[in-house]
């Protein structure tokens, strides 16, 4: 065997071994998901005795959707609206704070307060702001409604919009916005014609990051909520503190729940990691 | 240089929202649990009584158990999984960017663990766990082995939860590092591979030096998020059995929300503040006197 063969063949184990280790990586994380979607198909007997083999039956689906005691639905229809309004405003407040301290010439310290928010805002526990937030609201009668967790929400995310738009704004060239001036164009018009069409990857981006962060968002959701306002991820935290443990119906929901991360992940992936990167390299 | 000449108005208009966030729903709300921080808060007939107490709360902190064990987990915790997740997710990196477009499919599916809510991460394991019927008992049992109380004894709770946060945010540290190796100048690689050096040889004098900083950055962001976990230990565990589960958010929440001590709670999250801005602290100064 001549040796640019030998070397050739060795080149193909070793690719073959480093997919062999894909593989395994690509069952470790997809196995969980496929046993528990699995599971959410037994019933809760199929399930307890263990059986490997079994009929799917879809009344799990069918008692987490449409059963009179379950508040899947309206756990869902809450998550919903918390993460859509708290993305919309805190995109909105984030892009026009961020394109205000980076093109308007504040004082540097102004800047430098604004960023130092954000970064310091995102190292702090959840939990500690629940606290704070918890008191904030009972004394002004909002407790245990939609609109503190929105609120609650739109804080704990703002900081996250502000940092990732100003790290997009800052890759696009001013000579655009500069010529729109000269055009006679003004600052909603600016924004409107120039900015925001050029912005709209780095818009979609962070805000299908904040909704997803959002719609995951437990102790927060979970201080400042009550059975009526309760979110997906608290509702289903529910089934885990029930004296039995309805195991199937807490598979059959957490598989519903699962619906945005899949539907993000089908549809915007290039956005997801575009976000994520940029939100730790810059 | 024709820059828009903002008005006042303009300029203040832009920045009002954010900071009345800023003010109203971060500033206020902390400066009010500073304060409550002092107090003891009573309830009669619905409306809260605040009786001062000095630094009551911040003493009692040192003899909480829970507090204590809390600290110990989350440290336990942070160090062993981000160390975990960093080296998983560098050697996940560079395989995926070796094998090049034939492993993009991979990248697109080890994301998955990313979006989905830590609750249902903590249900899918919960149910996994389980000592009855749970797949990992299963599949060990194959091979003779168990079946083990996963969650329930106290030597193997904490690794256990571990196993789940390794599980969930290796993806993360692998996303960051492909990004960092990606980066990579090529013609590095080949002027090494043509100056005769091994694969190991070019990783750890050149590769590793050049990576250095990326994996310095995830090791911090995820260090960051380890710090604050609640949603799986809140579902697999209850920080228990004992106090062996017990990481720091998780007793905030209990002492604040479940015992209703909202001062002791306080205290707690202040403390806990003061903590990480040390952390901080520390880190900015060290990376100040570096860059000299």
């Amino acid at each position: 065997m001549s040796v640019s063969s030998r070397r050739f063949n060795s080149r193909r184990t070793v690719n073959l071994v480093l997919h062999g280790a894909l593989i395994l990586a690509a069952v470790l994380i997809l196995g969980p998901f496929l046993w528990i979607a699995a599971a959410s198909l037994k019933t809760q007997i199929v399930l307890l005795m263990g059986h490997v083999t079994f009929k799917p039956v879809t009344l799990n689906y069918a008692e987490v959707l449409f059963g009179n005691t379950s508040t899947f639905v309206r756990n869902f229809l809450n998550s919903v609206i918390v993460a859509s309004i708290s993305t919309a405003v805190a995109l909105g407040v984030g892009f026009l704070a961020g394109y205000s301290l980076l093109r308007m010439q504040w004082p540097r310290g102004v800047v430098h307060l604004f960023l130092l928010w954000s970064v310091v805002f995102n190292l702090v526990p959840p939990v500690t702001l629940a606290g704070a937030w918890y008191e904030v609201f009972r004394a002004i009668g909002l407790a245990n409604s939609l609109v503190a967790l929105i609120l609650a929400h739109t804080t704990l995310h703002l900081p996250m919009a502000l940092w990732l738009l100003s790290s997009f704004l800052r890759e696009i060239p001013r000579e655009l916005e500069e010529a729109a001036v000269v055009d006679g164009a003004g600052f909603v018009r600016l924004l409107r014609r120039v900015v925001v069409p050029i912005m709209m990857p780095g818009l979609v981006s962070t805000g299908i990051l904040i909704f997803i962060f959002s719609w995951n968002e437990f102790p927060v959701a979970l201080a400042l909520t009550n059975n009526h306002s309760a979110t997906v991820p608290v509702g289903i935290a529910k089934f885990a503190q029930e004296n039995e443990i309805k195991y199937t119906q807490m598979a059959a929901a957490s598989v519903l729940s699962a619906i945005p991360a899949l539907l993000v992940l089908i549809f915007f992936q290039r956005f997801i990691v575009k976000g994520l990167t940029a939100g730790a390299v810059k | 240089m024709a820059m828009l000449k903002a008005s006042r108005r303009v300029k203040l208009f832009t920045v009002l929202p954010a900071l009345l966030f800023l003010v109203l729903l971060s500033v206020l709300p902390l400066a009010n649990l500073l304060a409550l921080s002092f107090a003891k808060v009573t309830w009669a007939e619905g409306s809260a009584t605040w009786t001062w107490e000095g630094l009551a709360n911040y003493r009692a902190l040192a003899e909480d158990a829970l507090f204590k064990a809390g600290i110990v987990n989350t440290l336990i915790l942070v160090v062993s999984a981000t160390t975990l997740q960093v080296g998983l997710g560098l050697g996940l990196a560079l395989i995926c960017s070796r094998l090049g477009r034939s492993a993009k499919a991979y990248r697109t599916l080890f994301l998955l663990p990313i979006l989905v809510p830590g609750i249902i991460i903590g249900a899918i394991w919960k149910l996994m766990y389980n000592t009855q019927f749970g797949v990992i008992n299963q599949l060990l049992g194959l091979v003779g082995l168990g079946p083990f109380d996963w969650l329930g004894s106290s030597t193997l709770a904490l690794a256990s939860v571990i196993a789940v946060d390794v599980w969930h945010w290796t993806p993360f540290s692998f996303l960051l590092l492909l990004a960092a190796v990606e980066a990579l100048p090529r013609d590095v690689f080949e002027a090494a591979q043509i100056d005769g050096a091994g694969s190991w040889r070019t990783f750890r004098r050149i590769v590793l030096p050049l990576l250095w900083p990326a994996i310095f950055t995830t090791f911090v962001f995820r260090a960051i998020i380890a710090f604050k976990v609640f949603d799986e230990v809140y579902l697999l565990t209850g920080g228990g059995p004992g106090t062996s589960t017990q990481v720091i958010s998780f007793t905030i929440y209990q002492r604040f929300f479940v015992q209703d001590s909202a001062g002791y709670g306080a205290a707690m999250s202040i403390f806990v503040m003061f903590l990480v801005a040390l952390v901080i602290g520390v880190a900015m100064t060290s990376q100040k006197a570096r860059s000299r």
